[in-house]
């Protein structure tokens, strides 16, 4: 069959404006309750450019392969609809609608054209329906690999935000920790304490694991790890932070953290930090009330 | 044959890796090392690597068993300036030089390196008749 030239080019050459309008009564019912986020106007236009890339890549011959060249223009403009639906936060089938909802007025206008030849108008409204499945299905795939995207650079943005080393005295780090420790994450903890330390001359580092939720054998060898490295550039750590609960699965675990200091709070680290710098917090006097 | 420089500073000695380790250079410095300590009676050995970019797990091992004979012959080992990127690999591969002494600064090492070697340090006449810098 794709041998056969398929006359929905030439079908939608002459009825265009007809189908324009069923299509986009069809389109302003099915995206009635989101007229917030879709401008007429602009589905108007949306459409109609539509409607004229598809007639010009579906005359041009060839199967209904719409990776092909000549159906370039088809994807560039289905891709930008629909990073733009998916900025506005439309949901996928909302963006899909937008292809699958030209079916109904194509079958009718197949129905019409062909009147009675049966053969014709089976073999027609399949070439369509395949060629409409595709590009709707390509119109979801677009979205998708724009909300991957935003997934994508979120997790980038996150890993960098949640791995501040901060000085908290002279000669002392501090790396407030703030959810789950996983190998990736470890690399940038260790990579920026390392730096920290080269660049501050710092001699000890708190790790305070207040916002870690817990701490598996896996979580606890990537701490492990921070330290022995932090050791190695010649600077101690203390781990602080240490909730009851995590205290009680550490031992449970059976985890070594023996080669380590650690605390329940920070300001114990802290204060155990001061006295490793030969520093002390002396009251000048007495608390105002 | 390329050989590392061992410094003699008082009762410490100073050695400083300014080229890239082989393993030859690091068992001729071992070699070397433990010669030069029993010949000074150094109390304490400086290891400056802070020019050494790349490691692998033989000269890894070969710093830590530096360390560990010269502990035998009655020297601290204080390991200097190690980059991220080398204590990176380092405990990637397993090797968190327990029982290493480290320090980011040469200025720090010394003080360490004093303060162990406070009791029994010998008198400045002693410690020169050690040997000579190289």
């Amino acid at each position: 069959m794709p041998e056969r030239k398929s006359r929905i080019a030439e079908f939608i050459e002459r009825h265009e404006k007809d189908l324009l309008a069923a299509w986009l009564e069809r389109q302003l019912v099915s995206v009635a309750s989101r007229r917030d986020l879709i401008n007429e106007v602009d589905l108007r236009e949306q459409s109609r450019q539509f409607l004229r890339l598809v007639r010009e890549a579906a005359a041009s011959g060839g199967g209904d392969d719409i990776q092909a060249p000549r159906w370039e223009a088809v994807r560039e403009l289905l891709a930008s609809i629909s990073q733009t639906r998916a900025r506005q936060g439309c949901t996928p089938s909302e963006t899909a609608m937008f292809v699958f909802s030209l079916k109904e007025p194509l079958f009718t206008l197949l129905r019409r054209e062909l009147g009675g030849d049966g053969a014709a108008i089976a073999d027609e409204t399949w070439a369509a329906t395949v060629l409409i499945d595709r590009l709707g299905l390509y119109t979801t795939e677009v979205f998708q690999k724009g909300r991957e995207e935003v997934i994508a650079r979120q997790q980038h943005e996150v890993l960098e935000l949640s791995t501040p080393v901060v000085q908290l005295w002279e000669g002392v780090l501090g790396l407030p920790l703030i959810g789950t420790l996983d190998s990736a994450r470890t690399q940038v903890v260790m990579q920026s304490l390392l730096e920290r330390i080269v660049e501050s001359g710092a001699r000890i580092a708190v790790i305070d694991i207040t916002g870690v939720p817990t701490v598996d054998t896996l979580v606890a060898q990537h701490l492990l790890k921070t330290v022995a490295a932090a050791r190695l550039m010649g600077a101690d750590c203390i781990i602080s932070g240490i909730r009851p609960q995590i205290a009680q699965t550490v031992v449970h675990l059976g985890l070594d953290l023996t080669t380590v200091i650690t605390k329940a709070t920070l300001a114990d680290a802290f204060a155990v930090a001061l006295r490793r710098v030969g520093l002390a917090v002396v009251r000048s006097s007495p608390p105002r009330a | 044959m390329e050989r590392i420089p061992i410094l003699k500073m008082g009762p410490m000695l100073l050695v400083s890796i300014q080229v890239d380790m082989h393993d030859q250079l690091a068992l001729t410095l071992q070699d070397d090392l433990t010669e030069r300590i029993v010949k000074t009676r150094a109390r304490g050995v400086l290891i400056d690597i802070s020019s050494l970019e790349v490691v692998d797990s033989f000269i890894g091992r070969m710093l830590g068993n530096m360390a560990a004979m010269s502990r035998v012959l009655d020297a601290e080992t204080v390991v200097v300036g190690m980059r991220p990127a080398v204590a990176i690999t380092l405990v990637e591969l397993g090797m968190s030089l327990a029982g290493v002494r480290t320090a980011l600064s040469v200025e720090r090492a010394m003080e360490m390196l004093q303060v162990a070697t406070a009791d029994g340090l010998r008198t400045p006449d002693e410690g020169m008749d050690g040997g000579r810098a190289d």
